[in-house]
């Protein structure tokens, strides 16, 4: 949501400057991911820093105070109706022939995910840090005392995961051209449920989830009725949690005490 | 030292105001129309920003610096302290007459102000019941519930339907809809028992979501968006009565209904399934191994919750005459759960206090009211951070053992 709305801010006061439309678009994505990020890494000092160690119901509670606050600082400092979201990705010539079934804002859409799935993928299995993340994802004890810094670990998690969002929230209002404040709390839902769909902690997982959710969505929309779309999407997570709790691609692993 | 410690503390908040105003800036300042492709730019906003983060960042570091104290201190002290305002209300020379009062004024209440207020109190009323539910669920047996507000809807629609089709009264549908509450509550127990902290949460959220869509969508059940009106009020043996009347009538039960809850949730903490809810909330794997039936504890408690919030959920049907999904969105469930968190959670005098606070408020602040949700949602992070127990700390019965007489 918040970068959704960067990137119209963005987009709106170059547009107004004058630029040419590629590079607003380039300009206003990575301004929008600067700022998500900015963004999660301060909502990580406030609402999750200080609570580390606290039971578990107080982070999951202050995260939920953080959306329903982030949503209403953006309901009323901008708006709380739709807002028309300007068509930031150009047709390019060479996709005229194939416009009819892969228009050019599809395709770089595809291009884009696809890019940063490879990249975010290298990135945890290859990088220094990455490695801190999985070992901390594991057992944050331990990792501390390997000597791992966990609370910059964690910061940069939140960095990245939001900068992550607002390239999704920049790419989707695009693609539909409108947003409003509320969008981000379905999409977190949703992209919870992706990733708890493939299995928590595996890219490949959260990449299949997001394919099969948008599948099961599409075709329940087409096939039965679009107003029940998200209804659909709510019965997958269940059942996905009652039969396969560790997701598609997760392994099983015994509980231990 | 403490000088130095201001010093640091004002420079590091003059910076978290600076980091505020950067981020906020592009938000507040900027507003752009696609349509006319203007720009309007809001300065102003810039300079409150700047002020209120800056108050506010002191503010949060003072709080802190009294917080890492207190847990110095507490763990010195080793024994769990209370504060003034606990121990005050715990002497039975005080609690008592405060509770008669409290029930007096209460009894009198709709004689002496106008129904406005006595519709406001009603809400408040319907607002503590549903707070204690949650408490049930979400303070006792520490199961994160986001999709409570299903239940009340389940209520509502219980007693509209019923109505609507069946003419069938508010009495007679009382007792069903806490039957039904209880039945969709275990609907919802079972397939989460196995789960846990934020995917218990999600699927309960889930649960709500699918709930208020399936109301909103499903025309020729619930008649959609456009939702039930002309619901009966409950009905007094027969006689007629006029809307104030009515209010009054209303109000009573709604009373009758608080003492009964306050009355089975108080007794319901010190029982048998109310230790073994706490005991689940600290430790699922320990209570398993205490001989205690996790599945059943866990089913009570949504049950339990969910009885109650269907139950007034029939109230609020009746009280309002007109339902819709929108009454039924999450943002009702949030508001709830920032009663209980707000209150204390697991405490039921807590809940009650949170109840009042969070919906007298902003009815008598309508100044504020657009500011409402954000003050919601800061102080459920605030209340997390710095007083985790909430407004009253549920206090945990201690069983003395008299060694002598042994």
């Amino acid at each position: 949501m918040i970068g959704a709305f960067m990137g119209l801010i963005v987009a709106g006061v170059l547009t107004a400057l004058g630029l040419p439309a590629l590079s607003i678009l380039v300009i206003a994505l990575i301004i929008a991911v600067l700022y998500s990020a900015a963004y999660g890494y301060t909502v990580e000092k406030i609402a999750y820093k200080p609570l580390r160690g606290a039971p578990r119901l107080a982070p999951l509670i202050s995260a939920i105070g953080m959306s329903i606050l982030l949503q209403n600082y953006i309901m009323l400092a901008q708006t709380p109706d739709f807002l028309p979201f300007p068509r930031l990705i150009p047709d390019l010539e060479f996709m005229a022939p194939y416009e009819n079934f892969l228009a050019t804002s599809d395709l770089f859409i595809i291009v884009t995910s696809i890019s940063v799935m490879v990249a975010l993928t290298l990135f945890i299995k290859f990088t220094r840090m990455g490695k801190a993340m999985r070992a901390t994802a594991q057992n944050r004890k331990m990792a501390m005392l390997v000597g791992v810094n966990v609370d910059q670990v964690i910061s940069m998690t939140f960095i990245i995961g939001s900068g992550l969002a607002a390239v999704g929230g920049v790419l989707i209002a695009s693609h539909i051209g409108q947003i409003n404040f509320a969008i981000g709390f379905l999409a977190g839902i949703k992209a919870f449920t992706a990733a708890v769909l493939g299995g928590i902690g595996s890219i490949p997982g959260a990449v299949l989830g997001g394919l099969v959710l948008g599948w099961t969505e599409s075709f329940a929309a087409g096939y039965v009725s679009s107003d029940y779309e998200d209804v659909f999407a709510f019965c997958l997570l269940v059942l996905i949690l009652i039969f396969r709790p560790a997701g598609l691609l997760g392994k099983q692993r015994a509980q231990k005490v | 030292m403490a000088a130095a410690n201001i010093a640091t503390n004002l420079k590091k908040s003059a910076i978290a105001a600076l980091w505020l105003a950067f981020l906020t800036l592009p938000i507040i300042v900027i507003r752009v129309d696609t349509v006319e492709k203007t720009v309007t730019w809001r300065w102003m906003h810039l300079v409150y920003m700047l002020a209120g983060s800056f108050v506010l960042a002191i503010a949060w570091h003072f709080m802190m610096d009294r917080r890492d104290r207190g847990v110095a201190a507490h763990k010195d002290e080793g024994a769990e302290s209370q504060s003034k305002l606990a121990r005050w209300l715990e002497n039975p020379a005080v609690a008592r007459p405060l509770m008669a009062l409290g029930l007096l004024v209460a009894v009198v209440f709709p004689h002496v102000f106008s129904m406005y207020q006595t519709n406001i109190l009603i809400s408040a009323l319907i607002y503590v019941v549903l707070g204690l539910g949650l408490n049930i669920t979400v303070g006792l047996a520490g199961l994160l519930d986001l999709g409570y507000v299903a239940f009340y809807a389940v209520g509502a629609y219980a007693y509209a339907l019923l109505n609507h089709h069946f003419q069938l009264g508010f009495w007679t549908v009382l007792p069903l809809g806490a039957i039904l509450g209880a039945f969709f509550g275990i609907l919802l127990g079972f397939p989460v028992l196995r789960l846990r902290g934020d995917y218990l949460a999600i699927v309960t959220l889930g649960f709500g979501q699918i709930v208020r869509l399936v109301l909103e969508n499903w025309n020729a059940f619930s008649q959609g968006p456009s939702g039930i009106s002309n619901i009966a009020r409950p009905g007094l043996f027969g006689v007629s009565y006029t809307v104030d009347q009515a209010t009054t009538y209303i109000y009573y039960i709604m009373l009758a209904l608080v003492i009964l809850t306050i009355f089975v949730t108080a007794r319901l903490k010190d029982s048998r399934i109310g230790r073994a809810w706490l005991a689940l909330r600290e430790d699922e794997i320990a209570c398993q191994a205490m001989g205690i039936d996790n599945t059943r504890a866990k089913l009570m408690a949504f049950a339990l919750g969910a009885t109650l919030a269907s139950l007034m959920g029939v109230v609020f049907a009746a009280k309002t005459t007109f339902i819709n999904p929108a009454s039924f969105t999450f943002m009702e469930s949030a508001m709830i759960l920032a009663i209980v968190v707000l209150g204390g959670m697991g405490s039921v005098l807590g809940v009650m206090l949170g109840a009042f606070l969070l919906i007298l408020l902003p009815e008598y602040m309508r100044a504020f009211s657009e500011y409402r949700m954000l003050i919601f949602g800061a102080t459920m992070i605030l209340v997390m951070v710095f007083r985790p127990q909430g407004l009253i700390r549920a206090k945990r019965k201690v069983y003395k053992i008299n060694t002598e007489a042994a």
